[in-house]
């Protein structure tokens, strides 16, 4: 499509402002003021419209059909969120306005506090995090300077299993910490033995998401948190697949000290093509002194206010974090209550290990050694041993009009096919994404270059990611000045 | 079952079978017995249905009594209008209920609007690229300070003592490992850099200089010569910018700045009480490859047709890991598509008139508030833009009570310059009768101190 810049021209613009009602000011000083045009578009709101919605069809997503995400979550978006977040007494609020005069948002706040604290089992929640890496690098500065105020400031190694997201590993660094690789058995889970060698005086914490990046539980989790009790760090949950364990299980049961929560996973907020999200952040008594500033305290049906903690660790975001996010979160956990919540996940597992099931005797299921919980991994060996790849079963789905799994992820399944359906797919959808993977299995047999040329009902084919980086083209180039301007 | 799961009971039971299991908790398995809830054990508030949520939501919606008064406080968040056909795109499925593009050719409409706000980005703050986003303005500082660290080798920063104190709070949580350190410059009684300060904290080196354009305290001064400083010193300029100030101002690329963040939510954001904002971060071409977070590019696909991709991966955590530049992962996509849809509504017209209504309505309340007896100017002599310090004499508290009781939010307090110290602004949205009210309600208060 053309671009926004393309089509601009004639001294068009999409709004109209009120009159200046105000005597103008004295002109700012000219040394001050910009030279020439900003270069921004001139169309007219129609025009702006047409673009954007030429541009929105472009797109897959929810509202359209199943996302199978491994990790991610794709569930529906209930509608109603959507109004409330623009509710002008919700969105019309300054953050700096004085408690008194932001009572609701205090008491929607304190309340989501309260539902975070039932649902992870720990007393003390900070809703500032903006994305899950946000919540994790939270949880680290908690760890580190719980560590530090025992004066074990030097405890800066985080243990991790070689299957973490990459986020945890980066949000390590940023932290200021060595990562420890730890090993997964065969079974896939975090290996104790391994886990028990590394685990030390060095140890600041154990990072570890369960359910984990394969979908399985780590069943000797009880015994995994001790031994970093015993060496004197503390675990992170990394609480990206909490979506398996609404109602059913609590991280602090299992021996994790902090745990962040993806909002935009779990509590159904969309995805927003790429975000915004919210990342909350859980963690024990211990911790909650250093939680950013600033925590919102006091009665949920009484007074609220903005208080900060006495040894607080500073502050992630100028703000009290994405807010219109914790309102839709919060809509969502009001409209459910607690057994709409564990229908959730009881219907996300049941979907993941229904689609297992019937894919079994077609993929490698590494692993495979019982239910897995809301999510599974494929590997496509045996079909790279014919010469499609993964990505080309990724893309051919796209043809097949879904949405791809995750692929190529976790990083020790090879040629790796995350799949995780979320409850809100009825039978039938599932049903039918299996046939379509199936149909491709057909075609790997058959006509291997359907699979290996897709996708062709795409807007576009597949694009040339290595000229994209060798010749970096980030902005649409400014167009030449005409004569005599 | 329910409004969201369309598996019932029958659905369930034919689905276990397939799986080959009895009954639900048989997938339970593997959770060891001890950390199962038994069903019910969850204690959360019943459910409700849609109309009751919204009545309730409707209850707590007035409490927040401060929505609906005239804004006049700042401070890094802004009331300005938003045009009504923004919402329209922003609702649409297609845009926000799609994940992160990592499937190109499904993902196009997302991918060309991001490559449109970078591109826009880039043009106002005058710099050769942009990403697609961070957290919001103080992330952005704080992510900023760490790409100065990584081009330039040091691991010193220096921040204007007029920077954003919440911004320069956040900087200072993100830098705050052990071989990191971070100086602060004051600011001279006209709100300018202390230059000689300066200077010397510079000297010996440092990653980065940043200085808020215009400054937190609404003072413009030119970055020109603060940028020869810095560069002198062998570190890059990081301009932290007010993004409807760039639509007037000299843009801080022209002036020399190597990096320029700042708060997106000026353009077409509502307040929603701090989030979710979007933070900008531009920089020099050379830079790109140490910025963190996604960044978009334009390709071709196998048939040559123009589309847009992610690119520069290696850059990031799902792929670098602990060498990535940066942790972030899901940033504020929708945020920024809101800024590039406010960018093309507002235009090159649209946006210099917001610019400026908000210049001219500003100093006009300045210039009121300045005829009441007592109060005086914070940084007299200096240029601002769209807001201002002014020491009223009374304590600020008293009069931001009294401006509420006539449903004015009358500004934000800065203890820091004075007990009667306000920061204030006045927006497009201001009018002229809101303005009287304002001065009227201060020189009440004003006046039964000074009679």
């Amino acid at each position: 499509m053309r671009t926004i810049f393309e089509m601009s021209g004639g001294g068009r613009c999409g709004v109209s402002l009120p009159e200046l009602d105000v005597p103008e000011a004295a002109p700012l000083p000219a040394d001050l003021l910009r030279e020439g045009p900003i270069g921004l578009p001139e169309v007219t709101e129609g025009e702006t419209m047409r673009h954007f919605i030429g541009l929105s069809s472009l797109n897959y997503h929810v509202d359209k059909g199943m996302y199978p995400l491994g990790s991610c979550t794709m569930k529906y978006n209930p509608k109603h969120h959507e109004n409330v977040a623009r509710m002008p007494g919700l969105a019309g609020l300054h953050p700096l306005a004085p408690d008194a005069l932001a009572q609701g948002t205090l008491r929607i706040m304190r309340r989501l506090e309260e539902y975070l604290s039932a649902i992870t089992g720990f007393p003390g929640v900070t809703l500032q995090p903006a994305a899950g890496a946000q919540g994790e690098l939270c949880g680290l500065l908690l760890i580190r300077s719980h560590h530090i105020r025992r004066g074990e400031g030097h405890r800066n190694e985080v243990l991790m299993p070689d299957s973490a997201h990459g986020t945890n590993p980066a949000t390590s660094t940023l932290a200021g910490c060595r990562v420890v690789g730890v090993r997964s058995n065969e079974l896939g889970e975090v290996d104790p033995e391994d886990l028990r060698a590394k685990a030390g005086p060095n140890t600041a914490a154990f990072m570890l998401t369960n359910p984990n990046t394969l979908g399985l539980f780590e069943s000797r989790i009880g015994e995994l948190t001790a031994i970093v009790h015993e060496a004197g760090g503390l675990n992170y949950m990394d609480g990206a697949n909490m979506n398996a364990l609404l109602g059913i299980a609590r991280p602090a049961d299992m021996g994790f000290d902090v745990c962040h929560i993806n909002l935009h996973k779990t509590f159904s907020t969309p995805h927003g093509g790429g975000g915004p999200g919210a990342g909350p952040v859980a963690c024990s008594a211990d911790l909650i002194p250093y939680l950013p500033d600033a925590v919102v305290t006091g009665d949920p049906d009484g007074g609220c206010r903005l208080e900060r903690m006495p040894w607080s660790f500073g502050r992630l975001l100028a703000f009290q974090g994405n807010v219109g996010v914790l309102y839709r979160a919060y809509a969502y956990v009001r409209s459910l209550g607690a057994k709409g919540l564990r229908e959730v996940s009881e219907n996300a597992l049941i979907n993941a290990n229904y689609m297992k099931a019937r894919l079994r005797g077609h993929f490698d299921v590494p692993f495979d050694h019982g239910p897995c919980m809301h999510e599974f991994v494929l590997s496509g060996d045996r079909q790279a041993a014919r010469g499609v790849k993964t990505l080309d079963m990724a893309k051919r789905l796209l043809d097949y009009g879904f949405h791809a799994p995750t692929v190529y992820f976790p990083l020790i399944v090879h040629e790796a096919m995350m799949i995780e359906p979320t409850e809100t797919e009825g039978i039938e959808d599932l049903d039918a994404f299996v046939e379509a993977l199936l149909g491709i299995l057909r075609e790997v047999q058959e006509k291997p270059h359907l699979v290996t040329d897709a996708p062709v009902n795409t807007p576009v084919l597949r694009l040339d990611e290595v000229t994209a980086v060798k010749e970096l083209c980030l902005v649409e180039p400014r167009k030449e000045a005409p004569a005599g301007n | 079952m329910g409004r969201y799961i369309p598996n019932g009971d029958a659905h369930r039971a034919r689905m276990l079978d397939e799986i080959g299991v009895t009954s639900f908790d048989d997938l339970l398995a593997p959770i060891p017995a001890r950390f199962r809830l038994a069903p019910g054990a969850l204690r959360l508030p019943d459910p409700v249905s849609e109309l009751d949520l919204q009545r309730e939501l409707d209850g707590m919606a007035a409490l927040n009594t401060g929505a609906g008064m005239a804004c006049f406080v700042g401070a890094g968040a802004y009331d300005h209008f938003i045009p009504a056909a923004m919402d329209h795109v922003l609702l649409r499925s297609e845009f926000y209920t799609a994940y992160t593009p990592y499937q190109a050719e499904v993902s196009q409409g997302t991918l060309q609007a991001i490559f449109e706000y970078q591109t826009l980005i880039a043009r106002l703050t005058g710099m050769d690229m942009a990403n697609a986003s961070v957290y919001d303005g103080g992330s952005a500082v704080a992510e900023a300070c760490l790409t100065a660290m990584r081009v330039t080798g040091s691991h010193r920063v220096v921040l204007a003592g007029s920077l954003n104190p919440r911004w320069a709070e956040v900087a200072r949580t993100y830098l705050g490992r052990s071989e990191f350190t971070v100086a602060e410059v004051p600011f001279l009684a006209d709100g300018s850099l202390d230059a000689g300060a300066t200077e010397g904290l510079v000297a010996g080196g440092c990653a980065a200089l940043v200085v808020q354009y215009p400054g937190y305290f609404g003072v413009v001064e030119d970055l020109r010569p603060i940028a020869d400083r810095i560069h002198a010193a062998g570190g890059l300029l990081v301009v932290a910018a007010d993004p409807v100030a760039l639509a007037v101002l000299r843009s801080p690329g022209d002036a020399g700045a190597d990096i320029v963040v700042g708060e997106g939510q000026s353009m077409g954001i509502p307040l929603s009480y701090g989030g979710p904002y979007a933070g900008f971060m531009a920089a020099r071409e050379s830079i790109a490859r140490k910025m963190p977070g996604r960044i978009i590019g334009r390709t071709v696909d196998r048939a040559g047709q123009t589309g847009y991709v992610m690119t520069l991966q290696t850059r990031e955590q799902h792929i670098r890991r602990e060498k990535a530049t940066s942790n972030i992962c899901t940033n504020q996509a929708l945020m920024a598509l809101a800024n590039a849809l406010y960018l093309s509504l507002t235009g090159e017209t649209g946006f210099r008139e917001v610019a400026l209504q908000c210049y001219h309505r500003s100093h006009h309340l300045h210039d009121r508030l300045l005829g009441i007896p007592g109060v005086r100017p914070c940084f007299p002599g200096s240029t601002f833009f769209r807001e201002f310090a002014l020491e009223f004499p009374v304590p600020a508290a008293r009069l931001l009570e009294r401006l509420a009781s006539r449903g004015i939010l009358g500004g934000h307090p800065l203890p820091g310059l004075g007990e009667g110290a306000l920061l204030v602004t006045a927006t497009e949205k201001r009018t002229r009768g809101e303005m009287d009210r304002y001065v009227e309600a201060a020189a009440g208060v004003c006046g039964e101190v000074t009679r």
